[in-house]
């Protein structure tokens, strides 16, 4: 039995239900909050495949001629480590997050089509499902199974049939295309529920920076994936039907692909990182119990960076031979993206400069955000530099790079928000303890695995090769990037044990553990099915400041 | 998790200001749009810029002077005004003008459907021209095919609502989701406009 | 509450002074750096790098680090790469110290004091700062990255008049050369003059491949239906390698590149040798193997001058005279040759080439065949 929005009319249950019928509850459940931690937790268990997967990456690399891992097996795992991370575990954590905490911020009951999002959820989660099959259904050349290995931008023409005679990449595409109808629905469903359904006295500026990161990311969702099903179903025609989208053979162009993926993958970098901006404007003023630095620079920037992901696509494509000038356009247009990214930046130190800091696990995570994005978004304007992008795209500099942004960005600032709202979504706290714990190792392994391969890259070590010479003297940076790997892998369990313990002994959390000011605290951790009863009125950005500092409210300075 | 709270007053609270119905509609259209744009770059790239030449037929010679084309372009459009006027019937309560109007939208829209129909039989049956046999097969069929889908699409949601109509459940009350609905008919129109001017009038005759 | 605007006032101006200081003089080490750059040819940087042997290993034979520079193009680059380096880790210092220093100095220093600290909702003039000052910075990145992109990428007009042109094709998984001039197809190594400006044709046979010789040269692309055009010039006599940098299937780790910069009378010999056809060596197991070599598939793949004219797999005219086979994988040896010839499959799983099942004293009579294409 489910609760239906508007229309339900469900009584108190007299027992607890079985686990049957719990489980019954959650597959058929609309309930924008339980779709949310189904989101988040089928992208975690995504994220302990992946993580795998790199694992059978770094085992292989971390020595000269490693003869192990098989060149097609090593293919194959860096195919879906990168598929699998981007696809199956960013887009649905943030996602979720989206969908947990946007009805609840903006003071609302549910999100505005509650079925499409279920019909979303499951979507993506098929999807993915459908792609992992790929290691058992799919059949290679010579009757091997096997997963894709074309790496996770599949470039034509290697995904043509000449070159892959198998099925893996239909597997590759269908998967993504499946999991991306999931979330464009989602994305759709997050713009109309933060335009149509915000409570009273919630007006565009006045929503948390978390919800306008939101919106922006629906936005570029909205415009990116379909970008990304068209072209997969154009290699699905060219496959299947013998179209002459790609194949250099038949007057194809291999760069169309090139030129479409990006306008999809350079927003998709940024779907990746804007839900983190938004988290990290959450935690930060809360920890530092400060008001956010510059409201709406922070919005003006965050738009501003939506638009220009759209203009910097070819920045991937500076080695392909594009005309000098289209190269210096990029180049410039890559650039500028900078300047917002960098108020941002300077606006969260802002909110922590003269604030009174208590470092509590979400805060460490989101200050280690603050610290590793810089060094990401730096390695970034260095490969914007066209001529030193000759020297290493396509190198483990550029393998650096990302990883800094995407996991020293997008990952703590996942595993800040999970720390940070998990005590509204269960009612538990997480041990601070092990929380800590957590964070260093994860801290420290992180930067051992990926600070070398900024050296490897630079040393002459392209990025995917499976196997390289004992006497190139990436040995040992290799050697580091596996000994970090190892490191991590032990934060991760703690973070498991972690999350598994405290769900059954944590301390009660209470309804405002953090002292914070948006709305989802002003209900039950967690909350009931209906959010809020009646739903709240605001006046300002801070409403929960409002009311516990009725002397001096927030919207006196607005 | 087992909570069941009383069911709130909803009537009590503020109604929207903005419509669900219709900016998600926008939203799915600003989607759809982008979708489309993929396939209109490839066709432009392909058969307006690079011009290739792979021994298929030449769209000068295949699309100039075709004048069913334009008539069913004129029907498709036309059928854009009948959806305006049948919404409108409907919001009035007119149900009998509702019903006529949309039978004379699904008529106009089959029409442009029907000639999809007759063209691509004569490609693909005189001409033995298909997705496989040149680009601008690939760019051709992919491009007007897909937006015959959605012009499939929209026909079968229209004829969904005659029905029901006809079964007396359409009231007044439901007006806004058929005006939702005939804004993704005038989606379906616009990227024919679109579509028209890549496919039939670009190359062919500049 | 006046007591608190006052506070908040006194903060702001306390946060703009530190942020303008810190930016101006981040803008004026830019500014001085890159007069310093005008002023002297070769950066003191690049020595640096040079002199430490962690980015440049003396005595390795495998030396690609982007930190040696042996023509003019990668000079060019590199000196654009300090720049941009050097800023970036100006940013950086200037970023995490504020961060750091922020971290530290208004840490809650006890966990008993109650009420919050002095709110700051934003401060124009420091917002201001820290968005222009940025963009100054970045367009003097962007002004000096437009000028390195013209000195250094070649467009299909620009070949120098006394180039030497190369043509230059990836396969799955090895390289051809071609050197028109010379009538020269080789593979996997090229020779080529020193101090003369090759200038490269590139394209590909199958999928996307990328050439990349950090000490001559940033990677372009080979690309199959398209010509790039990219061009170096070699200051040094001197052994250069690189590889396949774009992903192109399995064997992409097993692509490398060679190339040996000879001066211009040494390469004349060597491009001259090459172009001879096939010697006609006639020891009976020589005359055996060339059989088994035309009579089995051998021949459909491989291209040796005046014998046969597949031209799927490496040219085997001139076979001895390289030092590597197998894409880079092994030394040109006799017994590598042997246990190529019997298992190609178990040194380079999912290359193109089969094992044929031949028997011992047919794979000993092919390879003292291979042996005298010298």
């Amino acid at each position: 039995m489910t609760v239906l929005p508007r229309t339900s009319t469900a009584k108190p249950e007299p027992s607890r239900p079985g686990v049957l019928e719990r489980v019954h509850e959650w597959v058929v459940t609309i309930d924008h909050k339980r779709l949310g931690i189904l989101y988040i937790s089928a992208g975690i268990l995504f994220f302990l495949v992946g993580g795998i997967e790199a694992g059978v990456i770094r085992y292989q690399l971390a020595y000269a001629a490693n003869p192990t891992i098989d060149p097609v097996t090593f293919n194959q795992m860096f195919t879906m480590h990168g598929t699998t991370m981007v696809f199956l575990v960013g887009m649905p954590v943030l996602l979720g997050f989206g969908n947990y905490l946007t009805p609840l911020m903006i003071g609302t009951r549910d999100m505005a089509f509650p079925r499409l999002n279920a019909w979303g959820f499951w979507v993506f989660l098929f999807g993915g499902l459908l792609l992992y099959y790929s290691f058992i259904g799919s059949s290679g050349l010579y009757g091997a199974p096997g997963a894709p290995d074309v790496g996770w931008f599949a470039y034509s023409p290697l995904t043509t049939r000449a070159f892959n005679r198998g099925n893996n990449v239909d597997y590759w595409t269908l998967g993504i295309l499946v999991s991306g109808f999931g979330s464009m629905a989602t994305g759709i469903n997050l713009v109309v529920t933060i335009l149509c359904l915000r409570c009273k006295g919630m007006k565009l500026m006045r929503m948390p920076i978390m919800v306008w990161s939101m919106l922006v990311t629906g936005f570029l969702v909205m415009i990116a994936l379909p970008v990304l099903t068209a072209a997969q179903v154009m290699l699905l025609f060219d496959r299947f039907l013998g179209a002459h989208f790609f194949d250099p053979q038949l007057e194809g162009s291999v760069l169309l692909w090139q030129h479409l993926f990006w306008f999809f993958g350079h927003p998709e970098v940024y779907i990746l990182i804007i839900p983190a901006f938004g988290f990290i404007s959450e935690i930060i003023p809360v920890f530092s119990r400060k008001v956010i630095f510059g409201y709406t620079m922070m919005v003006v920037a965050l738009v501003w960076i939506a638009f220009q992901s759209m203009g910097v696509w070819a920045h991937h494509m500076f080695a392909v031979g594009l005309p000098p000038s289209l190269n210096a356009f990029f180049a410039a247009s890559t650039f500028l993206i900078a300047v917002p990214t960098g108020i941002k930046i300077f606006n969260w130190i802002g909110t922590i400069w003269g604030g009174r800091i208590i470092y509590k696990t979400p805060m460490l995570f989101a200050l280690g955000f603050v610290g590793m994005f810089v060094i990401g978004g730096l390695t970034g304007i260095m490969l914007a530099t066209v001529p030193f992008d000759w020297d290493v795209s396509d190198s483990y500099f550029v393998v650096g790079h990302f990883h800094y942004v995407l996991f020293g960005g997008t990952l703590f600032a996942i595993f800040g928000a999970i720390y940070y709202w998990f005590p509204k979504m269960s009612g538990k706290m997480l041990s601070e303890k092990l929380g800590k714990l957590h964070f260093w190792v994860l801290f420290i392994g992180f930067n051992l695995t990926f600070a070398p391969m900024h050296v490897s890259g630079m040393l002459g070590m392209p990025r995917r090769i499976y196997t390289y010479a004992p006497d190139r003297g990436l040995d040992i940076w290799n050697l580091l990037s596996s000994i970090g790997y190892g490191v991590q892998f032990i934060a991760i369990l703690i973070f498991v044990w972690n999350i598994l313990h405290s769900l059954r002994k944590g301390e009660d959390a209470g309804d405002d553990p953090w002292d914070a000011w948006t709305l989802e605290w002003a209900t039950t951790s967690p909350p009931k099915s209906w959010n809020f009863n009646p739903l709240p009125v605001v006046k300002s950005r801070r409403p929960l400041w409002d009311a516990k500092h009725p002397e001096d409210p927030d919207h006196e300075y607005e | 998790m087992a909570y069941r709270p009383a069911r709130p007053n909803l009537a009590s609270e503020e109604p929207q200001h903005l419509s669900r119905g219709k900016v998600g509609i926008s939203c799915l259209i600003i989607t759809e749009s982008f979708f489309f744009v993929c396939f209109i770059v490839a066709y432009l790239y392909y058969v307006v810029i690079l011009q290739v030449e792979d021994g298929g037929p030449d769209p000068v010679e295949l699309f100039r002077g075709d004048i069913m084309v334009y008539i069913a372009s004129v029907t498709l459009l036309s059928s854009s005004v009948t959806v305006v006027l049948a919404s409108r019937a409907l919001a009035r309560g007119a149900h009998d003008k509702f019903r006529s109007w949309l039978a004379i939208t699904l008529l106009l829209g089959g029409f442009f459907l029907f000639a999809t129909i007759l063209e691509w039989m004569h490609l693909i049956g005189d001409l033995g021209m298909w997705l496989d046999t040149s680009t601008l097969g690939t760019c051709f069929f992919s491009l007007v095919g897909f937006h015959a889908l959605h012009v499939v699409i929209g026909l079968t949601a229209l004829s969904l609502c005659l029905l029901i109509s006809f079964m007396g459940r359409l009231p007044e009350q439901q007006a806004e989701r058929f005006e939702v609905l005939s804004w993704y008919w005038h989606f379906v129109d616009v990227v024919w406009l679109f579509v028209f001017t890549t496919v039939y009038i670009l190359r062919v005759y500049t | 509450m006046a007591e608190e605007n006052a506070d908040r006032t006194v903060a702001r101006s306390w946060l703009l002074l530190v942020v303008v200081t810190v930016l101006v003089g981040l803008v004026g080490f830019v500014a001085i750096f890159i007069l310093g750059a005008q002023i002297t040819e070769h950066d003191p940087t690049e020595t640096f790098f040079e002199a430490s042997d962690v980015f440049v290993q003396p005595d390795a034979e495998w030396n690609t680090t982007i930190f040696v520079s042996k023509s003019p193009e990668t000079r060019e680059i590199r000196r654009l790469t300090w720049l941009v380096v050097l800023i970036s880790v100006g940013i950086f210092v200037v970023v995490e110290g504020l961060l750091v220093f922020a971290m530290i100095r208004y840490r809650r220093k006890n966990a008993e004091t109650t009420g919050e600290p002095v709110q700051m909702y934003g401060s124009n003039p420091v917002e201001l700062a820290w968005t222009v000052i940025p963009i100054l910075i970045v367009v003097t990145l962007c002004l000096a990255t437009v000028r390195t992109i013209h000195s250094v990428q070649p467009t299909a007009g620009e070949r120098p008049e006394n180039s030497l042109t190369v043509e230059v094709i990836g396969h799955r998984w090895w390289w051809e050369f071609r050197i028109p001039e010379y009538d020269v197809v080789t593979a996997n190594e090229l020779v080529v003059p020193v101090q003369r400006p090759i200038w490269l044709e590139l394209g590909s046979a199958d999928v996307i491949h990328s050439f990349w010789v950090p000490e001559l040269q940033g990677k372009m692309d080979a690309i199959p239906v398209k010509t790039n055009y990219w061009q170096f010039t070699a200051d040094e006599v001197g052994t250069y390698l690189g590889q396949c940098a774009e992903y192109c299937g399995t064997q992409h780790a097993n692509m490398l590149i060679r190339i040996d910069v000879k001066d211009e009378a040494d390469f004349k010999t060597w491009a001259t040798n090459q172009a001879l056809p096939a010697p006609n060596e006639t020891t009976p197991s020589a005359v055996n193997g060339r059989k088994v070599f035309l009579e089995y598939a051998c021949q459909n793949c491989h291209g040796v001058a005046g014998l046969s004219d597949g031209n799927f797999a490496p040219d085997l005219t001139h076979l001895m005279s390289r030092t590597l086979i197998a894409g880079g994988m092994l030394p040109n040896t006799i017994d590598n040759l042997k246990a190529w010839v019997e298992n190609p499959q178990a040194i380079k799983p999912g290359c193109d080439m089969p094992a044929l099942q031949l028997s011992k004293s047919e794979i000993e009579d092919v390879v003292s065949f291979l042996a005298t294409l010298k």
